[in-house]
């Protein structure tokens, strides 16, 4: 791993691929959010599997194996698959899922047809089509990435202009409708921009992970934050980090191939994210729950000493603590913790409420109501 | 009283999903500074409704005019507040964000919100007795919350007319007092509120205006006048006894 992040400095296509990688990872997590907060995650999937024909078609008619125009076939067809999906989804009762499953098997069964047949021709070009399937991060060269710098950088320019409008379609499409907006064009901006990432990303990651990519910087992410803005944020900044990490792994161990290493990368970042986030994470969420558990076993004995202590004129009048042991919430830990909040005095086998203690188990039940 | 403008007019409206109509030859008007109930039971095309006048659904026939003008040109007078039911609210976004939506119609496309529409925002959200939540992540929001959020949502836009799909449902009896001052208040400010509505017998005591509804239009007008057993019998189709005047 060292001796990766030594080589970066003098290794130029190390270089390359890193930085093709990384602004990847950018990109997708970048719209890949917009994809799973319209929950629509599986669209990349159908996507990236639907451009599969458009790759070999594009090298069919060309014979040449430029990435540029392979890609664009890609465009093309996963678009042309995007568009028969909303159409299914639309025109016919058939849900989304099915659409769904639809268009990625009879696309991506094309696409693997043509691939078939294109290996049994003559010409000597076609090996390494195949590259598509899984991707390659070594075949990346120069061009490739500034390719994907300039259309990483045309998405961010779109998102930050179109933001507000981002946020109330994927809020709220309806109303937004209602307000005068052109849905269907936000709505369509934003699937184009989903296209561009995962084709963008098919050389690298390939058409059967390239989902993963797209949803697992989002997922994790989403873990982090409550606020869309930071959320896009952060899943740029994971999908990069996944590109980056993926690669110096890839690199310093020999023949592991770069998309799935990248991907797992990206799974343990949602993993780690699941457990570990203080906001959502499952770590947390136990631990608040244990506390709020202690906490209202000590607020069981308060109340049932307010109601001893109720009974007397002078609230802090001490009694046995033995009277409190058919009262199953009480141990010397919690009088203790009730003793330090202020509640209570212990002195020797006796306790007494304090008028501190007596006024907040007064008040415990009595919510606010909302109005005032 | 109510020989004024027509705040809504529809005419031969007929909304079908398949072949089956889900709203059969609507006529209806709605003058303008009433507030009107629609009524009718489950699948009358209540929403639907709403949401053609709306352009949300497309109808297969006929016309809705606000103020004597097609909608598409007069939505700025148009708000609308939709089933709370029908966003995610695990969505990442704050109270007061939610509200400022109401104010993108008037902005148009690209400007951002400024200080200006933040001002509008959070005098909506103090007219339903929500500020102390501005900043509150909206999945942590209890039903009612939400509703009154979608309330000063639509209260944003400042609109003469507004339609509400079921705003009282699912919220407690003081969430529900607090909805229906402020749409009485809307309708003391001369504007006009449709709102969807299922319990019959709160009719009389919050709406002035009523109007029946199961596929066909039943019947149109004043509560006091057509919020009656025989009105009720024909649009949910059992014999209905309400105490009208209780």
């Amino acid at each position: 791993m060292q001796e990766y992040f030594n080589l970066l400095w003098t290794d130029y296509t190390l270089r390359t691929i890193t930085l093709g990688t990384a602004v990847l990872g950018a990109i997708c997590g970048m719209l890949g959010s917009f994809a799973v907060l319209r929950k629509q995650s599986l669209l990349g999937d159908a996507i990236s599997h639907a451009a599969l024909p458009g790759i070999a078609l594009a090298f069919l008619i060309t014979g040449a194996k430029d990435s540029g125009i392979l890609l664009l076939g890609a465009l093309v067809s996963g678009l042309i698959g995007t568009f028969w999906i909303r159409g299914i989804t639309s025109k016919t009762h058939l849900k989304s899922d099915t659409a769904l499953g639809l268009i990625l098997s009879i696309f991506f069964g094309f696409g693997m047809l043509l691939l078939t047949f294109i290996q049994k021709q003559p010409n000597a070009n076609q090996a390494g089509l195949d590259k598509y399937l899984f991707g390659q991060a070594a075949t990346l060269v120069e061009s490739d990435v500034r390719l994907m710098i300039i259309v990483t950088g045309i998405s961010l320019f779109v998102m930050l202009l179109f933001w507000k409008e981002f946020k109330i379609l994927l809020f709220d499409a309806d109303y937004t409708k209602t307000l005068g907006f052109n849905t269907k064009f936000i709505d369509v901006l934003i699937t184009f921009l989903i296209v561009l990432a995962i084709v963008l990303g098919l050389q690298t990651v390939g058409v059967v992970l390239m989902s993963a990519i797209l949803l697992a910087p989002a997922a994790a992410a989403r873990q982090w934050t409550n606020n869309l803005g930071t959320m896009v944020l952060f899943s740029a900044l994971i999908g990069a980090f996944s590109g980056v990490f993926g690669t110096a792994i890839s690199a310093s161990q020999n023949n592991l191939s770069t998309g799935p290493v990248i991907v797992l990368v990206a799974g343990v970042l949602v993993l780690f994210s699941f457990i570990f986030s203080h906001k959502r994470g499952l770590l947390f969420r136990e631990i608040r729950f244990r506390k709020n558990r202690t906490n209202l076993k000590l607020m069981k004995t308060l109340q049932f000493m307010y109601g001893i202590a109720q009974e007397h004129e002078n609230i802090s009048h001490p009694h046995a603590i033995r009277i409190l042991n058919n009262f199953q919430g009480f141990t010397k830990g919690s009088l203790k913790k009730l003793e330090n909040e202020g509640w209570i005095v212990i002195e020797g086998h006796q306790w007494a409420m304090t008028p501190k203690g007596y006024k907040q188990a007064k008040e415990m039940y009595n919510q606010k109501p909302m109005n005032e | 009283m109510h020989d004024q403008k027509l705040a809504v007019q529809i005419d031969d409206l007929t909304v079908a999903y398949n072949y089956k109509p889900v709203l059969w030859d609507i006529d209806l008007s709605v003058p303008e500074g009433v507030l009107m109930a629609i009524v009718g039971p489950n699948g009358a095309g209540k929403s639907t409704l709403i949401k053609t006048i709306l352009g949300i659904i497309k109808p297969i026939a006929g016309t809705v005019s606000i103020y004597g003008k097609p909608y598409s040109k007069q939505r700025k007078l148009v708000a609308y507040v939709p089933q709370k039911g029908s966003v995610d609210w695990d969505f990442p976004t704050t109270a007061l964000d939610v509200v400022m939506m109401g104010t993108y119609g008037s902005l148009g496309w690209i400007k951002r919100p400024g200080q200006k529409e933040k001002k509008i925002a959070l005098e909506s959200m103090e007219k339903v007795g929500m500020l102390t939540y501005k900043n509150r992540q909206i999945s942590q929001l209890s039903g009612g919350q939400q509703q009154r959020v979608f309330l000063a949502r639509a209260l944003a836009q400042d609109a003469a007319i507004y339609f509400m799909d079921e705003p009282f449902q699912g919220v407690d009896a003081t969430t529900e007092i607090a909805i229906i001052n402020i749409l009485k208040e809307l309708r003391k400010a001369g504007k006009t509120v449709v709102v969807v509505h299922h319990d019959l017998q709160t009719v009389p005591e919050y709406f002035d205006w009523v109007t029946f509804l199961n596929v066909k239009k039943i019947a149109t007008g004043p509560v006091k006048e057509i919020f009656n057993d025989d009105n009720l019998t024909k649009t949910y189709g059992i014999n209905y006894k309400v105490a009208v005047n209780k």
